[in-house]
């Protein structure tokens, strides 16, 4: 085998194990996205790390408002408005429609190292 | 003038009194007694069509600004029944719009239905909807506009041809997972509110969210109505009026008539007829028979106040 293909093989490798080992995992923030349709949050419960971000996004034919008393209030969502909000906290986060107070959802955030409080 | 009539004859009425009294007595004038004073209703035939009382009217659920395939035109379906209005041959004493004015609390919405609901002439009372009250400051623009002389959340009351209205406002400070809501701070306006209100004086309560449970599913129904209507248990002549649910339903229970109106905006499934509460897509010659007004007709000594809906077309 050549050098060439070896090395590249190692680095391929060494940078896998790196990725799994979850480094660097600041510059990983990710984005989860939440559909609002028919009167309902799919998916109703979401699981993100600290640092990361929900965006909700109404695809609904009538407006809808994401509430987390003491937490996030969105503007008024017509059909195709969206909102995100970054959680930085660990944590689990009740939601609502402030709208339709039945439709209800839940963001469980877990500390950097997998933990939530 | 001839001083003849003015002779007195035997037992002393002139020729003009007994002329005069023939013409009473041939007409016939109506007579009622009304908070104690003898009050004449006029000529029999005038006296019918005007029996001591008052006409009012309540329209909801206008969503001024909605535009999906339910309804493209929003704004053109309450012309329509404002039209309606203007063409009714009894003009109502005022107007009860029991909220969701706009679609999205925005200025312009609000302006929109304004210039088209005055075009009726009538004073009309408010309450917001959870569509009035989703603004950047939430509730400030309906505030600014229908409820500068209201307590609270935008609650109020007042008397008409003595009849005691009250308007709640159930919409505001809703709980996830929750109804509509009064709170502490508005039930306890409301008891003193009724306090000083005798047994008799009938009363018309209206408010945006249905204030009896309609279907908890969907939300309709009040986390703390039963509270309210526990405050309205003495009167004889209770009338609750709501909207919200945008289809009518009707129940009377002991002294106490509930009514929700149809929505000049667009219709809603029955509940549990669909997956959702949302706006219901009826075929386009369909549309304007589940949309309406109602005309809640109250006659004095009459416990029940008549109401009549009446579809924009139909």
């Amino acid at each position: 085998m050549k050098v060439s293909t070896l090395v590249r093989g190692a680095f391929a490798a060494a940078l896998f194990l790196a990725l799994a080992l979850g480094w660097p995992a600041a510059a990983l923030a990710a984005n989860m996205d939440v559909k609002i349709d028919n009167f309902t949050f799919g998916p109703q419960k979401v699981t993100v790390k600290a640092g990361d971000t929900v965006t909700w996004t109404n695809e609904d034919d009538i407006p809808h408002l994401v509430v987390s008393i003491g937490h996030f209030r969105s503007q008024a969502l017509d059909t195709g408005d969206k909102y995100s909000f970054t959680f930085t906290t660990p944590g689990t986060f009740q939601y609502f429609c402030g709208l339709h107070p039945q439709m209800q959802g839940t963001v469980v955030v877990e500390g950097a190292a997998g933990a939530t409080q | 003038m001839s001083s003849h009539d003015d002779d007195r004859g035997a037992d002393g009425i002139s020729r003009r009194k007994v002329l005069e009294c023939m013409t009473w007595a041939g007409t016939g004038v109506l007579w009622t007694v009304a908070g104690g004073i003898p009050t004449s209703l006029g000529l029999v035939g005038e006296a019918m069509a005007e029996t001591k009382g008052m006409t009012f009217l309540q329209i909801s659920d206008s969503h001024v600004g909605f535009d999906k395939p339910a309804n493209p035109n929003a704004l053109g379906t309450l012309e329509e029944a404002i039209n309606k209005v203007k063409a009714l041959h009894v003009k109502p004493s005022f107007m009860i719009h029991t909220g969701d004015i706009t679609h999205l609390s925005k200025d312009k919405e609000f302006d929109d239905a304004q210039h088209i609901i005055s075009q009726a002439g009538l004073d009309t009372h408010y309450v917001p909807g959870e569509h009035d009250i989703i603004d950047a400051e939430p509730g400030a623009l309906y505030k600014q506009r229908y409820g500068k002389n209201a307590k609270g959340s935008g609650y109020y009351s007042f008397d008409q041809n003595g009849v005691h209205f009250v308007g709640l406002v159930n919409v505001a400070n809703l709980k996830g997972g929750g109804l509509g809501s009064l709170g502490p701070d508005q039930l306890a306006w409301l008891a003193d509110d009724l306090k000083a209100k005798s047994a008799s004086t009938p009363i018309v309560v209206f408010a945006h969210i249905p204030l009896w449970t309609v279907y908890e599913k969907w939300g309709w129904g009040t986390d703390d109505g039963a509270q309210a209507l526990a405050l309205l248990k003495k009167f004889g002549s209770v009338t609750v009026l709501n909207g919200h649910i945008h289809q009518i339903v009707q129940k009377v229970e002991g002294n106490v008539t509930f009514h929700t109106a149809r929505s000049t905006a667009f219709p809603q499934p029955a509940p549990g007829t669909a997956p959702s509460p949302g706006p219901m897509k009826v075929p386009d010659d369909k549309l304007r028979s589940l949309l309406g007004i109602a005309e809640v007709n109250y006659k004095v000594g009459s416990a029940r106040l008549a109401i009549i809906d009446q579809p924009l077309q139909g």
